[in-house]
């Protein structure tokens, strides 16, 4: 054994490289041990930052069921590895402490949320959908011609999300009638 | 651009590095101008003279690129004998109905031609271009012009109307009204036009400080003028590059969540007796892309109505709900108010900071039955019940809001899979790392579900307007631990496959006969050969700079729209230098190095025959294939509700005279006198001096729009941690207020408190010969999360762009005072006072 | 041309070929946006810094701290040149500087010679790094740095700064701040290629007319040896909040043998010490 590699940091100084004990012969078990985190990922998932419309890639590393590191992909033309500070705080964004995990509900008059199960919510929304929609149905205008639709329902919301559901929202809309659809694009 | 779009501006860094000339124009000096070779301090809410000023100057000095305006813009054309410009009309254009506050834009249309059916009628109804033609802009009558003079002289082609038009936006008037010097003004000209050209091109970068205006979709058509004159469309390193602000913004229009507008532009039909055929008729154009509008509309009738959708039913045409007018979410929020909207959904969206006048948004919630609020965290729009300002200051009580509110937290990017449309048009898909926790859902999963649920529900029912519902297609794969629904096979149904469930590869395969689905045609090809191209992810650097296998680009995977026109008409490229695609004789095809946005092997040297249709219509030398005429359009004869021509107007609150016309401000923006939406008093109005101050909102690196992403990060809110307004030292000292202290900034909408940055980062300017001061509002703010403060969007009364209804938050009138804001009734009081003081007609004029 | 940049690794007993590396912040293509601070504390799970608005142009970070490894100063001037145009109309007149600042790693670094305890060290890459797991608290190298860098974390007690992201070092990974810096105004890389990059963007910057750029920590001779993360600014150092002159309590190589036996003799205390404890 080489007593200048020992784990005693004196014996390491004295008897390794270096003599003044401020480099090798300090360095601590931990230190010695030290890798980045990211090789220790269960899997690496590729991603788009969700903040602006630059588009930047992003590399979603997993551990245990866990975002372990969220950072740049250097592969992306668009980015090339690099994310601002907000892309840079996307890990905070997805694991961060201010994210809710239950659904809260609040009847009307009321001075606080209520815990409600999800199904249950669910279930509640599609009711008042129809029961609105039954409401204030309107099948023809005032001079007949058809509208097909219902003023009362109105919905904001989309350019945060996915194609894919945005199209499910237009399509369930259409169906139902409810013509308010509008996002930030215009706001 | 640095400010908002950081890792986008590497490139611009990087073409300065290589000699490239930024120049940033802005109130403020930001982080862009930091680095920028040249910084212009403008008034907010003057850059139509600017920009008209630019193309002013272009247009006398004969500094356009002839050959290209000649063939590839509708300069050439004859106008009408009927038009009659805002130069004859002091502001008006010909058509102006004083009474229906509107245009008819019989008299701008080409000479020989009629304005086509849809859009006058759409106008009587109240609805806008938009709403009339899609977003693929007004249609023509014939396929190609009746009366061209290519040497550009008639003075009644577009080429002179245009000259005489930007004629009075002199450099003298820049200074006056932008508070611009002369000097600084045609430092900015010169290079612009220096770097234009067979062998230069310059770009234009705007985000919704162009767009937020009572006039923002003519902002945007000044730059479309000035880079239709100079050539720097369709061409690389040219363009107008709109900067959007959210991940899938461009795909939320693609893919519309909006009232107005099915997938792939194609207009929502209107509340008239009229059949699938009859729709056609109205918005099929004879040439160019257009002309197959039935193919797409009865493709995407088959996505969402599948089985059901027959040609004996006219593919279930009747099932969608029709629009008569402007249902934009503005009107939906006086709705609330009014008590005929009772229900709203709110998906990633925080209104009651983000929207124009928040306050009357938040008022709004309180009217609903009910609301469902989905994201990530508590935001603003789902607390507003409880600790809103009104609340906290005791306007309003807890237990007298009747609005049922259900908050559903939503899932991360990270936990689905799914694609984002980028500000480029470019599909990235991102892939699901893991699933959500707790009842956090992706929004996929949420409209499904609800969509099942309510089927289930209406599963017996027999009335006919439940119809559209039970018959919808809805039908999707489950997959993970929630059973979500594929996003895979959505974006299957979006690119569209054949009677025999095969892919389709492109657009052009689409049938008018039933026979093809695709949910949104503009991406089709997305997923041709089942392949998805989204998820393509070829390293950049084993590519060309075109980079055409990461991701996918609609349409067709191309790069650069209309990009023709990087080829002079011959098919040669401008320059050697500007090359990008060309015409190869040898193959007999466009190559290059991006795919061309154009018939592959359509010769240059190709005429369509009287009477040919579609693209084939569009000859050989017209780059825009969506344009009915194939040209870029200088002059639009229908299209707009404010005129074919940009025309500067004063804000709806200006403490200005509009010094070009009579005409102060856009005769046909939208305007809501009520209660809750009280407008300052704007220039020649009584007590218009009470708001002697200009302000103008934007945002800031560190924070993400409305809050709701990053005032909840501590990582983020430790670095910008409070609502700051932003002045010029004289202006603190006009008003002795001092730097990192309080401030109170009044509307009469509203007063709202900041802490204050006293910077020579906003400079006072001279307009008309007074000092103007302006103030700077970052918007994102609210009561919620770590990083708390008031609204700024508080203090902005609605008025709207009438072709989009988009809201005027860039430029408005103000008043700022030291110190804080009063809370409960001394609030109400302080801005009844202000109301006094507007009928008194204060002394505040500086 | 070839650089002889003193590497400290040597004198720190790694026989090793690995190169000395470090950081060039060129503060001229800086545009200020924080994405250093945010993705270095997303990689070192550093705390949150307080919620304090500052009033100080953009700046609410204010300095380096054991919370705030990387801090972005924003330099508010009026410019000389304010071009006086007609009618009393000018520019802006305005000059914004911005410049990350980190830990210097310096050459001959006083704060590592004064740990009693061998917590920092000098690592095989030359870079200065405290180990959390050796540090006691006691804050000698808190005064000893010329720069203010180091600082114990309030509730913890133990000091903490920038380790140049040792741990990414180690698996051949570039430092957080670095991958992230949109127009790559942090550089990383071995620290001789860095200093040639840095002289030529200067020549480049004199060349159109910034008459103040200087580069800042490149001078071996200085009064640390030079830095292992240096820097190119637009104006005098003290302008952006740095010393002008930076020197280390012990600047000479010979220093650091000098200081050898103290610091064996510390590490040999603190041994002893630590199993009298465990007895």
């Amino acid at each position: 054994m080489n007593l200048g590699d020992s784990k005693w940091p004196l014996v390491r100084q004295l008897l390794g490289t270096d003599y003044l004990g401020l480099g090798k012969a300090s360095q601590s078990n931990n230190s010695t041990k030290l890798r980045p985190r990211t090789e220790e990922a269960d899997k690496v998932v590729p991603s788009i930052c969700p903040y602006c419309a630059v588009g930047c890639g992003q590399k979603i590393y997993v551990k245990n069921g866990e975002v372990t590191q969220i950072e740049g992909d250097p592969d992306s033309p668009i980015s090339r590895g690099r994310l601002c500070p907000k892309g840079s705080a996307t890990k905070q964004l997805v694991t961060g402490s201010s994210r809710e995990y239950k659904v809260k509900y609040r009847p009307p008059y009321a001075k606080k949320w209520q815990e409600l199960d999800l199904d249950q919510a669910m279930d509640m929304i599609a009711d008042r959908v129809i029961e609105t929609r039954n409401e204030t149905w309107q099948e023809q205008g005032e001079d007949g011609s058809p509208l097909h639709r219902t003023m009362g329902i109105a919905s904001l919301g989309g350019a945060t999300l996915d194609n894919e559901e945005n199209y499910l929202m237009k399509k369930l809309y259409s169906g139902l009638g409810i013509v308010q659809v509008e996002n930030q694009a215009r706001i | 651009m640095a400010e908002c779009h950081p890792v986008g501006f590497q490139w611009v860094m990087e073409a300065k590095a290589r000699g490239a000339k930024v120049i940033h124009i802005d109130p403020r000096f930001t982080r862009t101008s930091a680095v920028s070779d040249l910084h212009v301090p403008i008034r907010a809410g003057s850059d139509i003279v600017f920009l008209g000023a630019i193309a002013n100057y272009i247009l006398s000095n004969g500094k356009e690129f002839r050959d290209y305006v000649v063939n590839y813009t509708n300069a050439s054309v004859i106008v009408g004998d009927d038009f009659q410009d805002t130069e004859d009309l002091d502001g008006l254009f010909s058509g102006w109905d004083e009474q229906g506050c509107r245009y008819d834009p019989q008299s701008w249309q080409y000479k020989g031609t009629e304005v086509p059916a849809s859009a006058g009628n759409r106008e009587v109804k109240g609805a806008s271009g938009g709403e009339t033609h899609g977003a693929h802009g007004g249609k023509l009558s014939t396929e190609e012009p009746p009366e061209t003079d290519p040497t550009l002289e008639d003075p009644r082609c577009v080429f002179q109307i245009l000259k005489r038009h930007f004629s009075r936006y002199t450099p003298e008037m820049v200074q006056e009204m932008c508070g611009i010097s002369r000097e600084l003004f045609l430092e900015v000209a010169q290079a612009l036009v220096e770097n234009s050209g067979r062998e230069r091109t310059s770009a234009f970068c705007y985000a919704v400080g162009w767009t937020q205006h009572t006039v923002g979709v003519q902002y945007i058509r000044t730059a479309a003028i000035i880079q239709l004159l100079l050539g720097n469309i369709g061409r690389p390193g040219g363009g107008i590059m709109a900067l959007r602000g959210h991940a899938s913004i461009q795909g939320s229009t693609d893919i519309p969540t909006l009232y107005d507008l099915l997938p792939g532009y194609i207009p929502m039909p209107h509340g008239e007796k009229y059949s699938l055929e009859d729709f056609i008729k109205e918005n099929q154009a004879n040439s160019g892309f257009w002309y197959y509008m039935p193919d797409y509309l009865i493709s995407l009738l088959k996505a969402y109505w599948g089985k059901a959708a027959t040609k004996d039913n006219d593919f279930c045409f009747d099932y969608l709900p029709r629009i008569t007018g402007d249902h934009s979410t503005y009107q939906s929020i006086m709705g609330m108010i009014d008590g005929w909207v009772k229900g709203f959904f709110v998906i990633g969206e925080n209104p009651a900071v983000g929207s124009g006048n928040s306050k009357l948004n938040r008022k709004a919630l309180t009217h609903l039955d009910w609301l469902v609020v989905r994201d990530f965290v508590e935001i603003e729009t789902a607390a507003f019940w409880y600790n809103s300002p009104e609340v906290q200051d005791g306007q309003i009580k807890s237990e007298d809001i009747g609005t049922e509110v259900f908050f559903l937290p939503a899932a991360a990017h990270t936990e689905k899979d799914g694609s984002f449309t980028n500000t480029q048009r470019l599909l990235q898909w991102h892939h699901k790392a893991l699933e959500p926790k707790g009842d956090a859902r992706s929004d996929l999963w949420f409209y499904y579900r609800l969509g099942e649920i309510i089927r289930q529900k209406l599963k017996d029912s027999t009335d006919p307007k439940d119809r559209a519902i039970k018959e919808l297609a809805w039908e999707y794969p489950k997959e993970g631990l929630h059973g979500d629904p594929s996003a895979e096979a959505i974006l299957r149904e979006i690119n569209g496959y054949d009677a025999e469930g095969k892919t389709l590869s492109s657009y052009t395969e689409l049938k008018d006969d039933g026979s093809t689905t695709c949910g949104c045609w503009i991406y089709s090809g997305c997923f041709g050969n089942d392949e998805n191209k989204p998820a393509k992810r070829v390293p950049g650097r084993d590519q060309n700079w075109v980079a055409s296998d990461w991701g996918w680009a609609w349409p067709a995977n191309r790069r650069i729209l209309y990009n023709r026109a990087s080829a002079d008409p011959e098919g040669k490229p401008w320059s050697a230098r500007k090359a990008y695609v060309w015409w190869d004789e040898q193959k007999s095809e466009w190559s290059g190095y991006d795919e061309a946005d154009f018939g592959k092997t359509t010769p240059p040297s190709y005429r369509p025959k009287e009477g040919t249709k579609g693209a084939e219509a569009i000859s050989g030398t017209e780059p825009f294939i969506m344009q009915a005429d194939g040209r870029g359009w200088l002059f639009v004869p229908n299209g707009l509700r404010d005129g074919p021509l940009p025309t500067h107007y004063e804000p709806q609150a200006s403490p200005f005279d509009n010094s070009l016309y009579s005409q102060q401000a856009n005769p046909v923006r939208q305007v809501f006198y009520r209660k809750g939406n009280k407008y300052n008093p704007t220039f020649g109005e009584e007590g218009q001096g009470a708001f002697p101050f200009v302000m103008t909102t934007y945002r800031l690196t560190e924070h993400h729009t409305a809050g709701g992403m990053s005032r909840f990060l501590p990582y983020l809110s430790e670095l910008q941690p409070s609502f700051f307004c932003e002045i010029s030292p004289e202006l603190a000292q006009l008003r002795g207020i001092k730097n990192g202290d309080w401030a109170t900034i009044i509307s009469m909408n509203a007063s709202i408190e900041a802490r204050v940055l006293v910077t020579d980062r906003l400079a006072p300017l001279k307009i008309q010969g007074k000092d103007l001061h302006q103030v700077g509002l970052p918007y994102h703010w609210g009561t919620e999360g770590l990083s708390k403060g008031d609204s700024a969007n508080d203090l902005f009364a609605l008025a709207l762009d009438p072709n989009v209804h988009i809201q005027e938050v860039k430029a408005a009138t103000c008043d700022i005072r030291p110190g804080r804001r009063d809370k409960g009734k001394a609030l109400w009081n302080l801005i009844n006072n202000k109301d006094n003081s507007v009928a008194n007609d204060s002394i505040e004029d500086k | 041309m070839k650089l002889t940049t003193s590497d400290p690794s040597k004198v720190a007993g790694w026989n090793t070929n690995q190169p000395r590396m470090g950081f060039f912040t060129d503060t001229s293509i800086c545009i200020g946006c924080k994405a250093c601070e945010v993705a270095c504390k997303e990689w070192n799970q550093v705390p949150e810094d307080g919620l304090n608005f500052l009033g100080s142009s953009y700046d609410n970070t204010g300095s380096l701290s054991a919370n705030s490894w990387r801090h972005v100063a924003f330099i508010e001037q009026k410019t000389q040149s304010q071009k006086q145009l007609s009618d009393g109309i000018k520019d802006s007149g305005v000059r914004w500087l911005m410049s990350s600042d980190v830990c210097k790693h310096c050459t001959s670094a006083a704060c590592l010679e004064v740990c009693p305890t061998g917590a920092l060290f000098r690592t095989e890459f030359g870079t200065v790094v405290v180990q959390s797991d050796v540090c006691n608290g006691c804050g000698y190298c808190v005064s000893a740095c010329p720069f203010g860098v180091i600082d114990q974390r309030r509730g913890d007690g133990r000091v903490w700064k920038c380790t140049l992201c040792y741990d990414r070092l180690k698996g051949g990974l570039e430092p957080a701040c670095a991958k992230a810096c949109p127009t790559k105004s942090i550089q990383f890389g071995e620290l001789d290629d860095l200093r040639v990059a840095a002289r030529k963007r200067l020549e480049v910057l004199e060349a159109s007319g910034e008459t103040k750029a200087q580069l800042y920590g490149d001078d071996e001779k200085d009064g640390v040896g030079g830095f292992g993360a240096f820097f190119l600014l637009l104006d005098e150092p003290q302008v952006y909040g740095l010393p002008p002159d930076p020197i280390s309590a012990t600047n000479d190589i010979s220093s650091e043998w000098k200081s050898a036996g103290k610091a064996a003799l510390a590490l040999l205390g603190s041994i002893l010490l630590t199993v009298g404890i465990k007895k």
